[in-house]
């Protein structure tokens, strides 16, 4: 029993080794790209938040929580920042 | 007034009320609260009408149930001693409640008596977690 | 087999340690490869770990009594579902518990979100890597779940018959689950302020996982709530323990992040406060945890002193440490981008309920606290229920009134003529309700309940008329019928209208504490067969007593001893039958002598009619020691001279005799009964704070669920880097779609 006890620890240790040195032996060198990428998916988690925004504010005021003359004035400020957040996605991508 | 100054103004209440209701809550804490004493310090040290916790186990043998209105009679000893004191209670009675446990309970000084707080009665649940292995 | 669940928690924890290393390694070294090592090296944990498990609760299931705990804690005659379940009642199966969710918890977060916060990832995985360190340690160092028994016993103790109640077994993993993953928005909260990247990618993740916490440990919290009022012999729900208090604590707190986090997603604003909240939110979590065991305090739940009290507090004290300190050094970037604009807007709204909500978690922690203050300053001192409801019900008050209000306030600034149109409505429905209450009578004496009741029926008209003036909208633009247009209003605004429901179901749930507790009938009496009480609005008649043994597996599992009830109304008339009953368990010995057939933990059952309108409580404790003790041991004495004079040879003779004389004692006490305790309760609108958890939780997952949309624009978004980065070489410019058509899509 004590035996195949310790092969089975033997066998996990070495499947524990592996699996985990796996990225290490594969590794890309993937630096330059990591900080685009990263700067990418904020502007677009900033984005989508933007959206939401304009959404819930055109809801607030289908709801009558906000009147017209409010609506439209957060509705286009709302907007500029969602287009502005759309040029920098376009200057980074280019 | 300047967007500045709103903002102090309103910090400083905020802050006032905070501080107001902290006092007001450690005021009716300590009002509101019960010393918590062990049999031995009870037996001597009890003042008759203040309200006290008290901790310990229950004697062995002890409980009796009171005829008529419900209630039990029992006495509780120190966690480690022997000085126990006699505690009347109605109320609920746990289930764990018996000989040897360790139970919590609110009671006041009636003449010689302690009179338990309707309900205040707590049992331990037996030690589960202690890290010796129980006892079979 | 214990050998190899030991050796996996040692090779768990060094590779727990690995996970430590190559996550910080990774992010100093700005090395993706590293980061994935780190990652495989939390799910290799979680193998580990989810093998260590199944090798004890296969032992469990197999009555392996070679086990320390098995013996402890688990019997031949427990059933199978508990024993399963009993694998967790003891300190280290519990640790094991809480270790292997965190690592499962880890594994599934770390993957989710394998491909994005790049920079964050790699210090929140050495953070839950270090948590999980922390607990294997103690597994593998101070209390193993592996200890072996030299000469295996041939039955066990037994699992406390208080815990054989379905909530009682899913409370634990589903508590331990709210609290585990509470510590994933701490890592990543740590990971970010490290980073410096406290922004919009880390509030879309850390919120999710803070409300699928938020949601598990609630469930938790009222599972435990009802197992107290349906299975203890008492009738409450919520007593202000210790413990209970500790795991509301994290609640609290991750309610108000919730809704702060919201705040800073739309105007930047919160930083410093936000982040400090979700550190505060993982720390109380831990601090649940060790509370349960540490026995500093007086608690029903208090577990004995244990020697883990002093890792627990230096873990503890040393993430304090750790959270100031980044919060303090990180200053710079967790500045706020814009003030507040106007305090009649829904972001005002959100910051007085976090006021209101941390000053609740404030008292709770103070009265919780109270008597270590109280000690350290001369004469320990305690609180109990009465100052607790005194202080958190004005504070609850207010909450359901934020809550109430926040729903017709717009985001960013309300304009005020428009207020009108939203609140009268919901105002003049509370006013009737108010008026309604107190002309019915018997409800103005209790002001707090009534102001109550007055609120929630406000709140909860405001969100009916939210969801028909939603729902007229949506018609409005898509020609949709009613039920179409109600759900596809819903699936396009999850968080708004899952919050809405969520909100309804506080206020249900707060509606039903109020009544029941400020309406209560409870009553402790002596009865005897035959006695009729009155209760609140009913009658209870005590017909006869009831006795029986049960027997499992050929083995007597226990005595039922009981009352059959008659619930009538005030007329006579007979509603309902009840039999509560209390069961006595052997301290455990396949022969023992008769009196030894009660020396085992006795349990109540508790049994009730559950109504809409109220609830009817009973239980019973029957008296076993004035007839009924005195007589099992004179049969004790007579089985003893039985054997002794040699009447009794062999052990069939004993134990047929046994049995024979069991069950003349148990006719006996139901021939000739002598006045039980009864303890009975009639209590209004009970149910209702069910539903209203079941209205939470169905709230809940409905702002958690992630918009399909969004989850497949959220993994195509780094394809499409990748693509324009390509075509970037070339001189065409990518093709963008326009606003109008990405809101539209959405």
């Amino acid at each position: 029993m004590d035996a195949l006890v310790a092969l089975i620890v033997l066998a996990l240790l070495g499947f524990v080794v592996w699996f985990v040195g796996m990225p290490l032996r594969r590794s890309h060198a993937e630096a330059a790209e990591a900080a685009t990428l990263a700067e990418f998916e904020e502007l677009e988690a900033e984005k989508e938040a933007k959206y939401r925004e304009i959404r819930d504010a055109d809801l607030d005021h289908r709801t009558g929580k906000l009147s017209d003359a409010d609506w439209r004035a957060i509705d286009r400020e709302l907007r500029a920042e969602a287009v502005e957040l759309l040029r920098r996605v376009d200057r980074l991508s280019s | 007034m300047d967007p500045a100054r709103k903002r102090t103004v309103r910090l400083v209440v905020a802050l006032s009320a905070a501080v107001l209701l902290a006092g007001a809550l450690v005021y009716t804490s300590f009002s509101a609260s019960s010393e918590a004493k062990s049999p031995s310090e009870l037996a001597t040290s009890a003042k008759a009408g203040e309200r006290y916790q008290l901790t310990g186990k229950v004697v062995d043998k002890s409980i009796q149930q009171l005829g008529g209105d419900g209630g039990i009679e029992f006495r509780v000893r120190d966690r480690d001693g022997s000085t126990s004191v006699p505690v009347r209670y109605k109320g609920s009675v746990p289930d764990p409640f018996r000989d040897g446990r360790e139970i919590i309970i609110t009671v006041s000084k009636k003449g010689a008596d302690f009179v338990g707080e309707r309900d205040s009665l707590i049992t331990k649940c037996p030690s589960k977690f202690s890290d010796k292995p129980q006892a079979v | 087999m214990a050998t190899l669940g030991r050796a996996c928690l040692i090779l768990a924890l060094g590779v727990a340690l690995y996970g430590i290393g190559a996550g910080i390694a990774a992010w100093r070294l700005q090395r993706r490869d590293v980061a994935n090592s780190a990652r495989r090296a939390v799910y290799a944990m979680a193998l580990l770990l989810t093998i260590a498990m199944v090798i004890l609760e296969v032992a469990f299931l197999r009555d392996d009594f070679s086990y320390a705990l098995v013996t402890s804690h688990s019997s031949t005659t427990t059933p199978l579902f508990y024993k399963a379940a009993a694998v967790w009642s003891s300190q280290e199966g519990s640790l094991l518990l809480w270790v292997w969710l965190l690592a499962l918890w880890s594994s599934l977060v770390l993957f989710l979100t394998r491909n994005r916060m790049r920079d964050v990832t790699p210090i929140a995985t050495a953070v839950l890597a270090g948590f999980a360190t922390f607990f294997t340690s103690l597994l593998v160092f101070s209390v193993s779940p592996f200890e072996i028994l030299g000469s295996p016993p041939v039955e066990g103790g037994g699992l406390n018959p208080l815990l054989r109640h379905p909530s009682m077994m899913i409370h634990p993993p589903m508590l331990y689950s709210g609290y585990t993953l509470f510590t994933v928005p701490f890592a990543f909260a740590i990971g970010a302020l490290v980073a410096r990247r406290v922004d919009a990618e880390w509030i879309v993740a850390t919120r999710r996982f803070a409300l699928g916490a938020w949601l598990f440990l609630g469930i938790g919290i009222i599972l435990g709530a009802r197992w107290s009022y349906a299975e203890l012999g008492w009738g409450g729900y919520w007593a202000w323990d210790p413990v209970e208090n500790a795991s509301l604590l994290p609640w609290l707190t991750g309610t108000a992040f919730i809704h702060s986090i919201m705040i800073q997603e739309k105007r930047g604003m919160l930083k410093v406060w936000n982040v400090s909240l979700v550190l505060t939110t993982g720390i109380l979590a831990i601090l649940g945890t060790f509370l349960v065991r540490s026995g500093i305090l007086d608690s029903i739940h208090a577990f004995g002193a244990s020697t883990l009290g002093v890792p627990f507090v230096i873990l503890i004290v040393g993430l304090i440490v750790l959270s100031v300190g980044l919060v303090a050094s990180r200053l710079d970037v967790l500045r706020s981008e814009h003030r507040l604009d106007s305090l009649a807007s829904r972001e005002a709204v959100f910051l007085f309920n976090n006021l209101v909500l941390v000053a609740l978690a404030f008292v709770v922690f103070f009265g919780t606290f109270f008597p270590l203050i109280t000690e350290a300053m001369g004469n320990r001192r305690n609180v109990g229920p009465p100052w607790f409801n005194q202080v958190t019900v004005p504070l609850a008050l207010a909450l359901v009134g934020l809550a109430g209000i926040a729903p017709l306030i717009a985001w960013r600034k309300a304009t005020r003529a428009n207020l009108r149109h939203s609140f009268t409505i919901p105002v003049a429905s509370a006013l009737t309700v108010l008026v309604v209450l107190v002309a019915v009578g018997g409800v103005a004496h209790k002001p707090k309940a009534l102001a109550m009741f007055v609120i929630a029926a406000f709140l909860i008209t405001g969100v009916a008329q939210e969801f028909w003036r939603g729902t007229r909208a949506r018609k409005a633009m898509s020609k949709d019928a009613w039920p179409v247009a109600v759900v596809s209003l819903v699936r396009r605004n999850r968080r708004r209208y899952g919050g809405y429901l969520v909100h309804v179901g506080i206020a249900t749930l707060f509606v039903g504490v109020a009544a029941s507790s400020a309406f209560q009938h409870a009553r402790d009496v002596q009865m005897k067969p035959g006695d009729v009480t009155k209760i609140g609005a009913h009658q209870i008649r005590y017909v006869k007593s009831t006795g029986r043994i049960d027997n499992k597996d050929g083995r007597i599992e226990r005595i039922v001893l009981g009352a059959q009830l008659q619930v009538l109304d005030k007329r006579g008339k007979v509603l309902h039958t009840l039999n509560p009953t209390r069961g006595f368990y052997p301290q455990n010995a396949p022969f023992a002598p008769v009196s030894a057939m009660f020396d085992g933990e006795p349990t109540s059952e508790v049994r009730m009619v559950a109504g809409l309108r109220r609830d009817v409580w009973t239980a019973v404790a029957p008296d076993i020691n004035s007839v009924l003790l005195p007589t099992a041991k004179r049969y004790d004495a007579a089985l003893r001279k039985g054997i002794a004079d040699g009447q009794l040879k062999t052990t069939e003779e004993q134990v047929l005799a046994f049995r024979a004389l069991l069950g003349k004692l148990v006719e006996g006490y139901v021939e000739a009964t002598p006045p039980a305790n009864f303890r009975l309760i009639d209590s209004p609108l009970v149910a209702w704070i069910w539903i209203g958890g079941i209205i939470v939780f169905l709230g809940g997952l409905i702002a958690m669920w992630p918009a399909p949309d969004a989850a497949r624009r959220r993994a195509s978004a780094g394809y499409a880097a990748r693509v324009a980065l390509e075509l970037a070489g070339t001189d065409g410019k990518v093709e963008r779609p326009t606003l109008e058509q990405e809101l539209g899509r959405v």
